[in-house]
Order: C-alpha cells, then sequence, then structure tokens
C-alpha cells in the first residue's frame, strides 16, 4: 500500500510503494531477459551476460517437474545470497495464494515477488491482495481475463505463464498469442459492447476500458515457461510481449553463459534476422526438453 | 527534429511516445549506422549493466561517445549512468559528462520512490520526480549546472554544455516540461 513518507504534507509529498513505482520498475525491465538462477554463481553468470534480473530458486522449474513433491518459496538465505551477488534486481516466487511467504520475501528486501504457479499453490481458490504489499508483484497469465484478474489484485507487471521447465515453446506461444488477440478483439469493441466482453473473460470492468483504451495490457507483458533459444526468445517478442523469462533453458544447456548473452542479444536484436542467425551459432547443447502436448500441461492449470 | 532513443533494453518507448506529442521525429537506436542523421539523443532508464554489456557487444560505445561530443544527449538514470565520468565501479560507459554517480543510491527497490522536485529552469510549479532504484549525483566538477536537488540536498538533475541527465524518470508521467526543456537544447 502506499506509504506516505510525512502525512502533514511536508517532505515534498514523497511517497514509497505507489502504483507508478510498482509498474514502473517493470517498465525499466522491458526489452531485457530475467533469468532463473539457484546459486550466486550462476546469479554472477546471468548479469555478465546482461540479465535485467534474476529469479532466485531453489531449483529450476524442471528440476521440479522431475523431482515432483512439494515445491515451496526458497531458503531466505540463499535469495539473501544472490542480492548480495548482484547489482541487477533480485526476484523470487511465493505459491499462489501464500501471502506469508509474500510478507517473508517483502521483509528480506527482495526487488519483485513472482506468485507463481509453478511452485505448488497454496490456496485453491484465491490469490494474494497484493495491493496491500509495497513491493510489486508479477503474476502468470493464460488469457486476457486471467491477466486483468490479477492486475485487479494489483500485480504490476503479467508473464504469460507458457509451460515451465518443459523447453518446449509451445504453450509460451498458445497463451501470448491469447493474451494478445483477446486484446485485438477487444480493441474492436464498441464502448457499449465492453460490459458483456468483461462479463465473458472475467475481468473487472474498469481495467478492461483501460485496456481497450491503451490498446494494450496496463501494466508491462513478459513471456515465460518454456524459452530455450535465442530464436525461441525473438519469437515471443515478435508476437508482442514487452520481454523474455527464462527459466530452465539456461543453465540447463551445455553452456549457459554463452547461451544467455545470446538470448538477451536476440531479445534486442528481435526483428533482425542476421543478428538472430550469428547469435544462434555454436551454443553447445540446448536443455533437452519435454514435448507438451494440451493434456499434460500441469503448471500452466494452475491460477483461478 | 531526429531525436535518437537508445533502444538496446529498457523504457524506451516510453520517451518516444512523449517525442512524438511535442512533434519530434523519434528514432530507435541498436546499431552504430542508425546514429547518422539524428539531431538528438536520448539514453533510456533500464539496466545500466544491461545497456552498458549491449552497446560494447555491437560496437556503439565510441560511436556513442563521438555523437555525445558533437550532439545534445539526455539520459535518465540508467542514461544518466552511462554519461557519467565516474561511477565508482567498473561498467562499460559512455562517460561525457564530470560528474560522479552512485548507482541504487536509494536502495532496492521497495526503496524507491516519487517526490516533487523544485526545477527553477521549468518554472515555478513542483516536477512529480519517479525515482526507482535511482542513481544519484555525489559529486559536479566547475562547469555543471544544477537543475534540481531533493529535499535533503542530493543532486538529481544536471546539465553541461549539450548534456542533461536525470537520476528520475519524466517519461513515466504525463509531465512533459523536461522533454520540451531538452528539445529546446536542441534546437537552440
Amino acid at each position: 500500500m502506499a506509504d506516505n513518507l510525512n502525512p502533514n504534507g511536508s517532505n515534498n509529498g514523497a511517497q514509497k510503494g505507489t502504483e507508478t513505482l510498482k509498474r514502473g520498475l517493470a517498465q525499466m525491465l522491458k526489452g531485457g531477459v530475467i533469468m532463473d538462477v539457484v546459486t550466486p554463481e550462476h546469479a554472477r553468470i546471468a548479469e555478465d551476460a546482461g540479465a535485467v534480473a534474476v529469479m532466485a530458486l531453489e531449483r529450476v522449474p524442471a528440476d521440479i517437474r522431475a523431482q515432483g513433491g512439494v515445491a515451496r518459496m526458497s531458503d531466505p538465505s540463499l535469495i539473501e545470497s544472490i542480492m548480495n551477488t548482484v547489482t541487477i534486481p533480485v526476484m523470487a516466487k511465493c505459491r499462489i495464494g501464500h501471502f506469508v511467504e509474500a510478507q517473508i520475501l517483502e521483509a528480506i528486501g527482495i526487488d519483485y515477488i513472482d506468485e507463481s504457479e509453478v511452485l505448488t499453490p497454496a490456496d485453491d481458490q484465491y490469490h494474494i491482495d497484493k495491493h496491500d504489499f509495497k513491493v510489486p508483484f508479477v503474476c502468470g497469465c493464460r488469457n486476457l481475463g486471467e491477466a486483468l484478474r490479477r492486475i485487479g489484485e494489483g500485480a504490476a507487471m503479467i508473464r504469460t505463464k507458457g509451460e515451465a521447465g518443459t523447453g518446449d515453446v509451445v504453450e509460451a506461444v498458445r497463451h501470448a498469442r491469447t493474451v494478445l488477440g483477446d486484446i485485438r478483439r477487444l480493441s474492436t469493441l464498441r464502448p457499449d459492447e465492453w460490459m458483456t466482453f468483461a462479463k465473458e473473460i472475467g475481468a473487472p470492468y474498469e481495467l478492461i476500458k483501460e485496456t481497450a483504451e491503451l490498446g494494450r495490457l496496463p501494466v508491462v507483458n513478459f513471456a515465460a515457461g518454456g524459452v530455450a533459444t535465442p530464436a525461441d526468445a525473438a519469437l515471443m517478442m515478435q508476437l508482442g510481449v514487452d520481454g523474455v523469462f527464462v527459466g530452465s533453458g539456461i543453465f540447463k544447456s551445455g553452456d549457459p553463459a554463452k547461451r544467455a548473452k545470446a538470448i538477451v542479444e536476440a531479445v534486442t536484436h528481435y526483428n533482425d534476422s542476421q543478428i538472430l542467425a550469428e547469435v544462434s551459432r555454436e551454443l553447445g547443447e540446448a536443455m533437452v526438453g519435454i514435448h507438451v502436448e494440451p493434456d499434460q500441461v500441469v503448471l500452466g492449470k494452475r491460477g483461478w | 527534429m531526429n531525436i535518437g532513443v537508445l533502444a538496446l533494453q529498457g523504457a524506451f518507448i516510453e520517451h518516444e511516445k512523449t517525442l512524438r506529442s511535442l512533434g519530434a521525429n523519434a528514432v530507435e537506436v541498436r546499431l552504430p549506422a542508425q546514429l547518422d542523421d539524428l539531431d538528438a539523443l536520448i539514453i533510456p532508464g533500464g539496466e545500466s549493466t544491461t545497456i552498458g554489456k549491449l552497446a560494447v557487444a555491437y560496437r556503439l560505445l565510441e560511436p556513442l561517445y563521438r555523437f555525445a561530443i558533437s550532439k545534445p544527449v539526455w539520459g535518465t538514470c540508467a542514461g544518466m549512468i552511462m554519461l557519467a565520468k565516474d561511477i565508482g565501479r567498473d561498467q562499460p560507459l559512455i562517460g561525457v559528462m564530470d560528474i560522479q554517480v552512485n548507482r541504487n543510491a536509494f536502495g532496492r527497490q521497495v526503496d524507491s520512490f516519487e517526490t516533487d522536485l523544485t526545477v527553477p529552469e521549468l518554472g515555478s510549479d513542483p516536477f512529480r520526480a519517479v525515482f526507482i532504484r535511482a542513481p544519484l549525483v555525489t559529486g559536479v566538477s566547475a562547469g555543471v549546472q544544477v537543475l534540481a536537488r531533493l529535499p535533503e540536498g542530493g543532486i538529481v538533475a544536471v546539465r553541461q554544455r549539450h548534456w542533461l541527465a536525470t537520476a528520475f524518470h519524466p517519461e513515466l508521467t504525463p509531465d512533459d516540461r523536461f522533454h520540451r526543456y531538452f528539445l529546446e537544447m536542441v534546437g537552440g
């Protein structure tokens, strides 16, 4: 919640934790790559490669998928050791609906919280009331209705979910096309059709109105879940997202430093096929990957 | 007027929108050849480490330096860091302005803030300034004009010759007076 530093109006109306500040940090990350890291060494490799932020985790999604069990917020000591290693923003994940994990992450000074379907949900009906926090949140979505419900709860950044830990970009493409397609459809409607559209997709009317007027989501929208190559990253950018999360794709590959740098360059030069050809050369082995059929999607379905 | 916006990473689209609303032609710059025919350049907010590495990888640093020597350049947040000669750590910089800058000077994201600034060059109305993991100017040499300070005294906007640097983000708020000020620098 916005925090008036000095309620009597002096101190030049200084405020912390406002929507402008929460959404603004995501705006500064646009055109960039956010990388999953599990150790301070990974974090340094990611920063050296040009990552705009890192996601501090105990296990990358590919290992979460492989090992099963309940996936929870990471140990604060691990997250802090990563925060102490890099100068770029550090994000961390909490379980869907687990507002105490979020309180803990805020207490250690994390820069962004991902209320993430990659972890095992703590609540099967409700997400966190994110307006309650000074730290900004990013949330996953598969369609415009889900994106606007999360923004309605206070998310300051959105990412399409994809299917994390697979190295298969198909779900990320499906979700980005769905969200961006829903927005294109909305922008063809007359204002007197917005309310029924809001009802159909289960989104707050005010955010439907704002999205229609802007012609885009009111917050930054990254792609996630299955990006493994520079070409995958550029594909997502050309489809119209603002930047890319890469989870298992980097540190489950043969040469993480080189692949990380290549994906960073592919996101900047996403429309330049000569450069994309150059950065795609000799990257070593990509992560093995697991192809997902629509009926095998596990993580992407979490979220309400 | 053709105003370039360095588009390696960060909030370049926000600058482009404001420039276009003021009648300027905004051009995205990712490669050295795209600096040709520009009258001025804006370096946006973003992550300065990322912007610096991409500038090195695509041989932009030297062309940006040569551009800045002869043409107006404005850096916001990460852009201010890129323009400074001294940031107290090893990181690729354009390095034309005689200022010392501290990265992340206010702390982490939970310490980011917005506040009203008095900027005499823009008139008497306060300017609502948005500081996101912002840098701070910790030292200026002779010839650097201080345009704005925080109430506590920290320097957050400076001008030297045809270079402008702000620690905050005028591209995130509707007030376009800093963009107008820069376009006047370019025109005049």
